[in-house]
Formats: structure tokens, C-alpha cells, sequence
């Protein structure tokens, strides 16, 4: 019995030794899936922290001293709206990589250019919509390159989100409500190369 | 000899000659005429043989062009909250569209040296472009139906850059008003409060020997207000220079520099390619306007610098289009007069400054600044950057947009109402009540 498990032991751990002497640690690759949904919480975490932190502190909720509205350039103390600070982070990003993009679209947009575009952000925003709380994933061809796609559900969190996405002119959909999803971040990684 | 081995001296001599003379204009002049491939548009005709403005390394496709477009464009385009920036289109969800039209480089749409198939706004591409993306608004606004996809950037509704003054809540904000304001008035100057200033000087404390009348001119100036001595202007570099230029005056005048070389003016300059002339612009001047090419002193004497001057006389000494020479008799050119004549407070009067070099207010730091654009592209084409810039100062929106749509109109300088209507302020109006109604 203790000769098997000598033996046992010694094959198990030949492997290991062999691979810690090499000069070279193995690559590890990160998985898509924990890449997507690590950039999505740092994209959650600075969206939460800006409808907290400066629109209910410093907005009409709180010392009123800046007007969050749709078209705030046009204000001296105009400040952007949650989604459109998360559109402005996603064009930022666009212009210094290419390496991931990101976008906040709807199968409700406001701005019809946020609808679904391609076959597996319909699936996706569609997937997200009918199984609250759970994400989607997937990988789709767009040109010559193959991406993997995530989307994460857009939850309403805030009466004004609803409030403003059930009575904007532009909405093809009034009857949101809190906790719903409204629609969804999508994450997209070129796979290879 | 041989009469053949001749021949071929000679074609060789005449190779070695014209290839001697091609590279010495391609490497050591500014000016290179012999490489320009066609005519460019209205907007960079002034340095069009200035190849590496543009071209600004040999090797480099569409990116490098971009790039050189974006050089002298984009603070405009960041200021005209650009609808369609480069980033709104690198999304790869957007990759069906871009085989169609690759909107990510300027160049795509806006080709140069193609005049043949230059549109305005110097588009070179089919006039319905906008069809390929927004095939599908009549879904959204079912008032467009039928409507030609041609038409969208035409009919003064919709720009594919600088929708400052046409986007629907600005058009729903500002749907009433009178034709003309009551306080119909321009921004007052706050005066140059980002220069330095010293001690005034005067007559007798001039430091350079000159003509009386220039001294005496530039002893009840602004310049000598300030403190600002003749060897101010005239010794930056410590040597004395009898035409100190553009680089003199920007030591104090900054900002006027810049947009002055960003401009029509200047951009020859800004290219390395000296001034602009009357004699090498495209539209019709004055048969006996100066010819010495311009810079700040064209337009405003340094030793009697008067604004009223720049404001008007200095552009009239030169430009002798239509729009131009009917200044004179506008209802524009009224105010300006009676403002003159102390019958209307300042501010009332409309110069060809009012609007193509109109004041702006700057605010850093809580505190205000209104300085003088110098760069007339700012508000120059399409028309309707000038709507908020300019023609809001003193009508309403409705009348802004009729007016700048109506080219008989422009050319009599708006001698008279608009001769057409652009709905769009109505059909704004009429969907926001549907949409309340619903």
C-alpha cells in the first residue's frame, strides 16, 4: 500500500516539478468572459458612482447646482445624463483603443441608432430582457473579424430613469418600471490575431 | 559622334534637366504648381500648392490625410458639438455601413482636387448620402416621408456636422419670437482684459524716430493707452523692423493671431506660403484694392488702430461681390450708420463684421471675456453656423433660418423678408403636440 502511494505521489508530482523548473512560466490566457465582465464592473461601478456622486449630490435632488438634461451643452450648468456620460466613456475609449469597444443600446432607444444592429446584439438585448439578471455571451463575424460579444442587462435603478425614458417624445416604450430591464451594455473583443 | 548617340545625350540632358527642375520645386519651394492634380475646393484653394499642408508625410493613405484635416478642424468640430465625429463610426457594429461609406476619415467625403464632382460644403459624394444610414426616418417621422434623401442637408434643416441651431428641442425652444428683437444688440466689448497693459505713454515719450503723423497717430491710439511703445512692436526680435508683421502683434493679440491664421486671411501665412491677396482669390475683389498682401495691419492701422474702421471700410476696400457691394443700402448697414451718429446706442449697428467676425464671450474663471473672432470659417459655411453665433443676437430663429436659406436675399445683403419658408421650426412643433396629445 505504501509502495502505491509512493508511486501514486511521485507521478503526480513529477508533472509539477517539471513544469516549475522550466525557464519560461506558461502563458495564461485571460478568459473572455472574465475579461468582458471585468470591464463591465469598473463601467458599472463609474456609472453608479456618477449618478451618486455628482447627479443626485449636486443635481435638483440635492444642491441643484448643475441641470443634468438631455441637450446640457447648451447650459452653462448643463452636466450630462448617466447614459450619455457612459456613451461620452465609450466614444473616449473608441478614440484611444481598438482593442474592446463598448455601447449602451435598447431594444426601447430613445435614439433609434442605439436599436440593435447586428443579428447577435438582438439576441443578446432580447436574452437579457426575457431572463433578468443573467448576461449574455457569444461570438459573432462582423467584416473579416470574429468578436466576442457579451451583453449585461441595463437595469432602471432610478425613478428618473423611468420617468424620463417612459415620457421622452422620442421613447418607443412608456410603460418601464423600476427594476426592469431597460436594455444593455454590449461589450465586444476581437478574438485572435 | 553618331546622330544617335546624340539623340540620346540629348534625351538624357532634357530627363536630367526636367527632373532637376521637378525636385528642386518639390523639395526646396513652398509653392509646388507643377504637382497640383486638379483645382481643390473653396476652402483650401489658398494653399493648395503647399502639398505638405495636407500630404504631410509621402508615405500615408486616408489615415494621414485624416490626421492633417484634423490639424486645422478639430476644435471646430469639437465646438460645433459635431453629430457625426470619427468615434460615433469605429464601433465594428458598424462595419456594414462603413463598406458603403467610410465615415472615420474626413477624406471619404470630402475628397480634394475633384471639382468635377465637388458638391457644397466640398462633399464629394452622391448628394442623398445620408440615405445609407437613415434610410429608415420616416418610420420615427413620418413628416419626412417622400421626403429626398438630397434635400436633408439642403433645405435648411439638418447639417452633417454642426446641428447647433436645428436640432428639434432647440428648434421647439425658440419656435416664437419676433422677426426683430426689441434689445436688438450685439455683445458689448469687455475691452482687451487678458493683455498687459502698463503705463500710458505720450507724444513725447515715443522711442523711434518717425513721421510726425505717424507718432501723433499712435500717441492718441489704444497702443500708447497701454503702454505700448513704437519699439514694442517694432524690435521683438531687438532688431528693428519696419513691417513687423502678424508675429509682433500676436506678443499681446494671441487669440486674434491664431484665429486670424485659421481663417481665409491668414492660412496662407499659417502654410508658409506668404500672404493672401485679393490677386490670388477666387472671389471678386476691387480692381484697385491693395495688393501687398494681408496681415493684422490690413485691416487695422497699428498707429490709429480704430475698430469702426476694421468693421467695415476694411473689408469694403477689397471684397466687391454682390453681398458686399450691397452693404451699403441695407437696412444692416442703417443701424450701423445712425450708431455712428451717436441716434442709437452701441452695439446696434451691424457691420460685415457683426457677422462674419462677430464678438464672442469667453467665460474662464468666473470672469468674462468677449474677444473678436478672427476666423471667419467659424461662421461661414453652412450658414447656419451663423444662426446662434450671430443672427439670434438680434432675430428670432424662425426668421434666422428663412433668411439664411433665401440666396436672392443674401446677395442684396437682406434688403427685404425672405422669399421662402423652412418648415422645420412647424413640423418640430406639430410632432411635439402629437406626442403630448398621444
Amino acid at each position: 500500500m505504501l509502495k502505491k502511494s509512493i508511486i501514486c505521489a511521485a507521478l503526480v508530482a513529477t508533472p509539477l516539478i517539471l513544469t516549475g523548473c522550466q525557464d519560461e512560466p506558461k502563458a495564461v490566457g485571460i478568459k473572455p468572459e472574465l475579461y468582458t465582465d471585468s470591464l463591465f464592473a469598473v463601467m458599472k461601478a463609474d456609472r453608479t458612482n456618477y449618478t451618486k456622486l455628482i447627479i443626485k449630490r449636486l443635481g435638483p435632488a440635492g444642491a441643484n447646482a448643475i441641470a443634468p438634461k438631455e441637450h446640457w451643452q447648451d447650459l452653462e450648468n448643463g452636466a450630462p445624463l448617466p447614459a450619455q456620460m457612459f456613451r461620452a466613456g465609450a466614444e473616449a475609449v473608441a478614440e484611444m483603443t481598438d482593442d474592446f469597444t463598448y455601447s449602451l443600446q435598447s431594444l426601447w432607444p430613445i435614439n433609434s441608432q442605439n436599436a440593435p444592429r447586428t443579428e447577435m446584439e438582438k439576441q443578446g438585448l432580447e436574452y437579457i430582457a426575457a431572463n433578468p439578471g443573467k448576461n449574455f455571451y457569444g461570438e459573432e463575424k462582423l467584416g473579416d473579424t470574429t468578436y466576442f460579444t457579451a451583453v449585461y442587462p441595463d437595469v432602471a435603478v432610478a425613478t428618473p430613469c423611468v420617468t424620463c425614458h417612459n415620457e421622452h417624445k422620442d421613447s418607443p416604450r412608456t410603460d418601464f418600471k423600476i427594476g426592469e430591464v431597460m436594455g444593455g451594455v454590449v461589450i465586444r473583443v476581437p478574438l485572435g490575431g | 559622334m553618331s546622330r544617335k548617340l546624340s539623340i540620346w545625350l540629348i534625351w538624357l540632358t532634357l530627363c536630367a534637366g526636367l527632373a532637376g527642375l521637378l525636385g528642386y520645386e518639390m523639395l526646396a519651394k513652398p509653392e509646388k504648381p507643377s504637382f497640383l492634380i486638379g483645382p481643390t475646393t473653396h476652402g483650401h484653394y489658398q494653399i493648395e500648392l503647399s502639398c505638405d499642408t495636407c500630404h504631410t508625410d509621402p508615405f500615408g493613405g486616408k489615415e494621414l490625410l485624416h490626421d492633417a484635416c484634423m490639424g486645422c478642424h478639430e476644435q471646430e468640430l469639437k465646438d460645433a458639438h459635431d453629430s457625426h465625429p470619427r468615434k460615433k463610426f469605429t464601433d465594428p457594429r458598424n462595419v456594414d455601413r462603413l463598406e458603403k461609406i467610410n465615415a472615420t476619415n474626413c477624406v471619404s467625403c470630402h475628397g480634394e482636387h475633384k471639382q468635377h464632382q465637388t458638391f457644397a460644403m466640398g462633399v464629394t459624394l452622391p448628394e442623398d448620402f445620408c440615405y445609407e444610414c437613415h434610410q429608415e426616418v420616416a418610420k420615427d417621422r413620418p413628416s419626412h416621408e417622400g421626403m429626398g434623401f438630397d434635400t436633408c442637408a439642403s433645405a435648411g434643416c439638418h447639417n452633417f456636422h454642426d446641428n447647433r441651431a436645428l436640432y428639434e428641442d432647440f428648434l421647439l425652444a425658440n419656435q416664437s419670437g419676433p422677426m426683430v428683437k426689441a434689445m436688438a444688440q450685439v455683445l458689448a466689448r469687455s475691452g482687451t482684459q487678458d493683455i498687459k497693459r502698463k503705463e500710458p505713454l505720450s507724444l513725447a515719450q515715443a522711442d523711434a524716430d518717425a513721421a510726425h503723423e505717424i507718432v501723433e497717430g499712435w500717441s492718441l491710439s489704444g497702443h500708447a493707452e497701454a503702454g505700448v511703445n513704437c519699439t514694442d512692436c517694432h524690435s521683438t526680435t531687438g532688431v528693428w523692423q519696419d513691417d513687423p508683421g502678424v508675429a509682433s502683434c500676436s506678443s499681446c493679440h494671441e487669440n486674434e493671431e491664431s484665429g486670424f491664421l485659421a481663417g481665409k486671411h491668414g492660412m496662407r501665412l499659417k502654410a508658409g506660403l506668404g500672404k493672401m491677396s485679393p490677386a490670388l482669390a477666387r472671389l471678386p475683389f476691387k480692381a484697385d484694392a491693395d495688393q501687398s498682401g494681408l496681415d493684422c495691419a490690413s485691416c487695422h492701422d497699428a498707429h490709429q488702430p480704430d475698430l469702426k474702421v476694421a468693421a467695415v471700410e476694411s473689408c469694403q476696400s477689397c471684397h466687391d461681390d454682390d453681398h458686399s457691394r450691397n452693404y451699403a443700402d441695407s437696412p444692416h448697414a442703417s443701424l450701423w450708420q445712425k450708431e455712428l451718429a451717436d441716434e442709437l446706442p452701441a452695439g446696434s449697428g451691424v457691420t460685415c463684421a457683426t457677422c462674419h467676425m462677430p464678438r464672442e464671450a469667453h467665460k474662464a474663471f468666473g470672469k468674462v471675456t468677449v474677444r473678436v473672432e478672427h476666423n471667419q470659417n467659424m461662421n461661414l459655411r453652412p450658414n447656419e453656423k451663423m444662426v446662434r453665433s450671430v443672427c439670434m443676437d438680434c432675430h428670432s430663429l424662425a426668421f434666422s433660418l428663412d433668411a439664411l436659406a433665401d440666396q436672392t436675399l443674401i446677395m442684396n445683403n437682406f434688403n427685404g423678408k425672405p422669399g421662402s419658408h423652412i418648415p422645420s421650426i412647424d413640423m418640430a412643433v406639430a410632432r411635439d403636440r402629437e406626442k403630448k396629445d398621444r
